[in-house]
């Protein structure tokens, strides 16, 4: 069973001239700075939020490119060496038939990527608009950032475990090439910028939106 | 604007706020095993749990046991051609030792294995007196709070389906064979989920500013 808050209109903690603390839910009046709970520090909505997120969605996209650009591992066998870039190494897994690996790879080290820039910056835009999107989708892309963000990480850990395994004296040798760098660097800012993101925002646009619907 | 008297009456100590979407609540304390959630956004506010400190700190000594026990044993060993290698976990996290990849070895170090272990220490640290009905241990505030903002960044599981990716990636190249530490990393991972599947964060807050005398 669930227990729901009541049904009457939700009133913010800002309307109510309180200020919540994000991390342990307490109730502050507005003027307050520090959590006498759990002393984080209390804003009711974070000005500076939307300039890092941007500066730090910039720096993820900055060391995304490189990480695409340079290969990601050097394999050394019997009397070749190949180097392969990230999407190099996935269509070459399905060349061998391995479409469910080449896929989990693409999709976490590709598709993943690229939705989180985009959605970020969607986020970040539509927090200034009025209008458009319904708060509940927006929220809901929100989450699914903020979950998966963090397994972008898998292709630096198979790299990881590629290059510390397969260390064979002569028949064959893997080795972590600078693409690994970068790409772990993109993944970090992504979801520092993902973490900077204010959700309270969110909600404001729509709230001003009912207000206006109401005043006419 | 709403009429937000009704919801805020009363002292502030009695009032939830969602931490999402900033709406604002009387406090009802669910019971055990409900949930009270955000009418707005959904956001689970609070979900107790029977015995769940008991439970957690039970699974938290086994996640530290078995997490350094799973990074020094070996857990994945290949051989082709009549040469082997076997790695633990803390070689595949330091594979990578050259100019700026060490600052990405010591990196994924802290992810896989580091992160996880001083979350559920700290989590033991914070829990321990609160279950037992003694005064929160010093400091128990601060070590909660990074336990909390660490929670992003352990990353066991992502690792453990790096693992099978990678397996599939050498399948070909050489034959593939399992250490013990490799069972132990896949308990650990259902693990350090169930753990934080029990955690109420509210329930933990809510006790560290009112320890029970005794």
């Amino acid at each position: 069973m669930e227990l729901v808050g009541t049904s009457q209109k939700t009133v913010t903690a800002r309307e109510a001239g309180l200020v919540s603390c994000t991390r342990c839910t307490r109730a502050w009046p507005i003027e307050t700075e520090i959590c006498g709970r759990c002393g984080a520090k209390l804003v009711s909505r974070d000005q500076t939020s939307l300039q890092r997120v941007w500066a730090l969605w910039l720096v993820g996209i900055m060391c995304y490119v490189p990480s695409n650009i340079y290969p990601m591992l050097r394999t050394e066998q019997l009397f070749s060496v190949s180097e392969s870039t990230i999407v190099g190494g996935a269509v070459e897994l399905a060349q061998y038939g391995s479409y469910g690996v080449a896929g989990i790879i693409l999709f976490a080290s590709v598709a993943i990527p690229l939705g989180k820039f985009w959605a970020i910056a969607f986020l970040a835009v539509s927090v200034k608009q009025k209008g458009g999107f319904a708060s509940q989708h927006r929220l809901l892309m929100y989450e699914v950032v903020e979950y998966i963000g963090r397994w972008s990480m898998i292709d630096i850990f198979v790299v990881a475990i590629l290059s510390a395994l397969v260390q064979l004296q002569g028949l064959a040798s893997i080795t972590p090439g600078p693409a690994a760098f970068f790409f772990a660097l993109s993944v970090i800012f992504t979801m520092l910028s993902a973490q900077a993101f204010d959700p309270r925002m969110i909600w404001d646009v729509q709230a001003d939106d009912d207000g206006a619907v109401v005043n006419d | 604007m709403p009429d937000a008297a009704h919801v805020t009456r009363g002292p502030l100590e009695g009032l939830i706020i969602c931490p999402v979407c900033d709406a604002t609540y009387q406090l009802q304390r669910p019971k055990n095993g409900e949930r009270a959630v955000c009418g707005r956004c959904h956001h689970v506010l609070i979900a107790p749990r029977a015995k769940a400190g008991m439970q957690m700190i039970a699974v938290a000594i086994a996640v530290v046991v078995l997490t350094i026990a799973a990074s020094v044993f070996p857990f994945l060993e290949i051989s082709a051609g009549g040469r082997s290698n076997a790695v633990s976990i803390l070689d595949a996290a330091l594979t990578f030792t050259e100019g700026p990849m060490l600052v990405l070895a010591l990196t994924t170090a802290a992810f896989i294995i580091f992160v996880p272990l001083l979350r559920m220490l700290l989590t033991l640290y914070v829990l321990v007196p609160v279950v037992l009905d003694r005064p929160p241990a010093r400091h128990a505030i601060r070590a909660f709070r990074v336990s909390e903002a660490m929670r992003p960044w352990s990353m066991a599981e992502i690792f453990a389906l790096g693992c099978a990716v990678a397996l599939v990636k050498v399948a070909d190249l050489a034959s593939v064979g399992f250490g013990p530490a490799f069972w132990m990393f896949g308990v650990l991972v259902v693990l350090v989920l169930v753990q934080d599947g029990f955690l109420c964060k509210w329930s933990v807050w809510n006790s560290l500013e009112h320890p029970k005398r005794r």
